[in-house]
């Protein structure tokens, strides 16, 4: 029994779990910005995407994954700032103006990859950023193998999980933000500018899921193709929401959602579809909304465009 | 201004003219619709522009062909064919079934072919080219059973649909027929385009002993030819020749010769010998088989390349009878 379960579960299966789980944090804590600030940000899966491409681009023609991350990152900003024109100065509904981002990003980018390249489907190889390795943790049994090894964008992601949480609720720009998306009106009253805080939370979210998304292309793997996202965008939404709009609870939601994709595919071999885990995040998404664990509840603004009385 | 204007949109026009009527009025005029991905895919619509190409070069007809962004668009773009009177309309991938079948039912005297799927095989004007993907990848089964050192290899699918059963049903009677002691892992992604869980389902086959792994998931694949060099062992490609993708860790590719069906068919409209019905490629007349190893040949065996060429002859005088998934 025991080998059996050490066959489905053991360090190699936590590393790739790591693995999978690493663009679905970047993403969700760009998810958390948004709405936190009171956008819903549907277009994450769109920010990925663009993210990749221009990562890949980037890296392609500089040779430097380092830039590679730096213009995923101005990429999906720029993604954050048209949804944030919508959404904030143009009060459109914020659902539409994310799905158009979706909807664009697949088809910018596969126009863009045969224009630029003449090939469709897949971009060349590129550089990507070095897999690094703790000295001494890399040691120790089990966790080194889990934690020891990995590209660095893994524990960028890690980290950036810390800082975020640090900055939204011990820091005083964080605690604007979050009243923003609590309660803009009370806000404003005091002082805060709230279309600014928007703009710049959104524009935070889009830079995330841009990284998120070059994490795919220059580190995971060294190539941009075609939707390469595959849906992530959207189990990233999932995670915010499951960890209830906080960091580390997305966090956890991301490694729950990478460990289950891991384990899934050892678990093939008993015949278990693979279909099957792909409705797991959606699953305990909704289980989350229902109240089963807990309350989740969004931001009380959140989809409330605001206007200046 | 406003002339200017109307001056642009009147030479847009012009360009939005069809062509094809400035060809020669006896001439046989065959229209392509590609799939999804459309030129330059290096796969299925370049492997069939290559054979309608060739067709056009070797028989003097009209080509022209569209690349529709989506399935809505692709019945569309086979009845404005049809309604323009051409002689052989080529839809090309399987998503374009259920369009064609409405195209067909409307025009009974149009003669219609689709690659890749006999969904529509009993359609009296349409003509189905299928490919016995399971004698192609017997034989990288075989290569693979032959040349594993550790006894385990490995099967990466796109989605568990019909043809990809196919691919993995011949892929495993080939290795048992090479090595009857091999195990042969199985995975499916659940897509044809997120590399990211190639990569992952390939690196978990090779930390599971697999040390060949075939891929039949399209773009998914390029995550097992990654995980092939990042951990060092070899993947197999699948419809075109993608041994250069990653030279020396691509064994060989099963190829899937859409260029030979393409051509084929329109030889057949040319003879007056068009015929509907199913039109299958294996093994015999060269519409499957194996790369012949631009960047491995030093690794494999004489024997093994040897025995390949006689399980070839085996498959085609029936000797090897390869079982595809639909049996």
């Amino acid at each position: 029994m025991w080998d059996y379960l050490v066959y489905f579960v053991n360090a190699t299966v936590l590393a790739a779990a790591l693995r999978m789980a690493t663009p679905l944090i970047f993403t969700s804590l760009g998810g958390i910005f948004a709405e936190r600030s009171g956008v819903i940000n549907i277009g994450l899966e769109g920010m990925m995407l663009i993210g990749a491409f221009t990562g890949m681009l980037t890296s392609y023609f500089t040779g430097q994954p380092w830039l590679g991350l730096i213009g995923a990152l101005i990429a999906g900003a720029l993604m954050g700032l048209v949804h944030a024109v919508a959404a904030v100065t143009y009060k459109v509904n914020q659902v539409v103006s994310g799905t158009a981002i979706n909807i664009f990003a697949v088809g910018v980018t596969v126009f863009l990859l045969r224009w630029i390249f003449d090939v469709a489907g897949t971009s060349p190889s590129v550089s990507r950023v070095p897999v690094v390795t703790i000295p001494l943790v890399n040691r120790i049994p089990v966790i080194g193998q889990i934690i020891g090894t990995h590209n660095i964008m893994v524990y960028l992601a890690l980290v950036l999980v810390v800082i975020v949480h640090i900055f939204l609720f011990k820091t005083v720009w964080g605690l604007r933000l979050r009243s923003v998306g609590e309660h803009p009106k009370a806000a404003d009253t005091v002082g805060i500018d709230v279309f600014l805080t928007r703009y710049l939370a959104v524009i935070t979210s889009g830079a995330l899921a841009g990284l998120g998304g070059a994490y795919l292309s220059i580190a995971h793997l060294s190539r941009f193709g075609d939707q390469m996202t595959a849906g992530r965008g959207f189990i990233a939404l999932a995670a915010m929401i499951f960890g209830k709009w906080t960091p580390f609870g997305a966090l956890g939601a991301s490694l729950l959602f990478g460990f289950a994709n891991a384990v899934q595919m050892r678990l093939q071999e008993l015949g278990i579809p693979s279909q099957f885990v792909q409705m797991v995040p959606y699953i305990l998404t909704m289980i989350a909304l229902a109240g089963f664990i807990g309350r989740a509840t969004p931001p009380k603004a959140i989809g409330k465009p605001y206007k200046k009385e | 201004m406003r002339k200017i204007l109307t001056l642009f949109f009147v030479f847009a026009l012009l360009f939005a003219l069809p062509m094809g009527q400035y060809a020669e009025a006896n001439q046989l005029k065959v229209g392509v619709v590609f799939s999804i991905g459309g030129l330059g895919d290096e796969s299925f619509n370049d492997a069939a522009f290559r054979g309608a190409t060739q067709a056009r070069d070797d028989f003097g007809i009209q080509l022209d062909y569209v690349e529709p962004d989506d399935i809505a668009e692709m019945e569309d773009h086979q009845r404005a064919f049809v309604q323009e009177g051409y002689d052989l309309v080529i839809a090309i991938g399987f998503l374009q079934e259920s369009g064609l079948e409405a195209v067909a039912r409307d025009y009974p005297d149009a003669k219609l072919a689709i690659v890749d799927s006999d969904y529509l095989a009993d359609m009296p004007n349409v003509a189905s080219l299928v490919f016995k993907e399971h004698e192609g990848s017997f034989l990288a089964g075989y290569l693979a059973g032959s040349m594993t050192e550790t006894g385990v290899v490995g099967f990466v699918g796109g989605m568990e649909v019909p043809v990809i059963f196919n691919f993995q049903t011949g892929y495993e009677q080939g290795v048992e027929y090479a090595n009857p002691d091999a195990t042969v892992l199985i995975n499916y992604a659940g897509d044809f385009g997120d590399p990211g869980t190639g990569k992952e389902l390939a690196v978990s086959q090779f930390e599971r002993g697999a040390d060949i792994i075939y891929h039949a998931a399209g773009g998914t694949g390029m995550g097992v030819f990654e995980a092939a060099e990042e951990n060092n062992f070899y993947a197999i490609g699948v419809d075109s020749e993608q041994d250069g993708i990653a030279p020396g860790y691509i064994l060989t590719s099963m190829l899937k010769r859409v260029d030979v069906a393409v051509y084929n068919i329109i030889a057949d409209l040319v003879q007056g010998e068009f015929n509907a019905g199913v039109h299958r490629f294996g093994v015999a007349d060269g519409g499957v088989g194996l790369t012949d190893f631009p960047y491995t040949d030093h690794l494999i065996p004489d024997e093994v390349k040897q025995n390949i060429e006689v399980i070839k002859e085996m498959i085609i005088d029936g000797q090897i009878e390869v079982s595809s998934a639909h049996d």
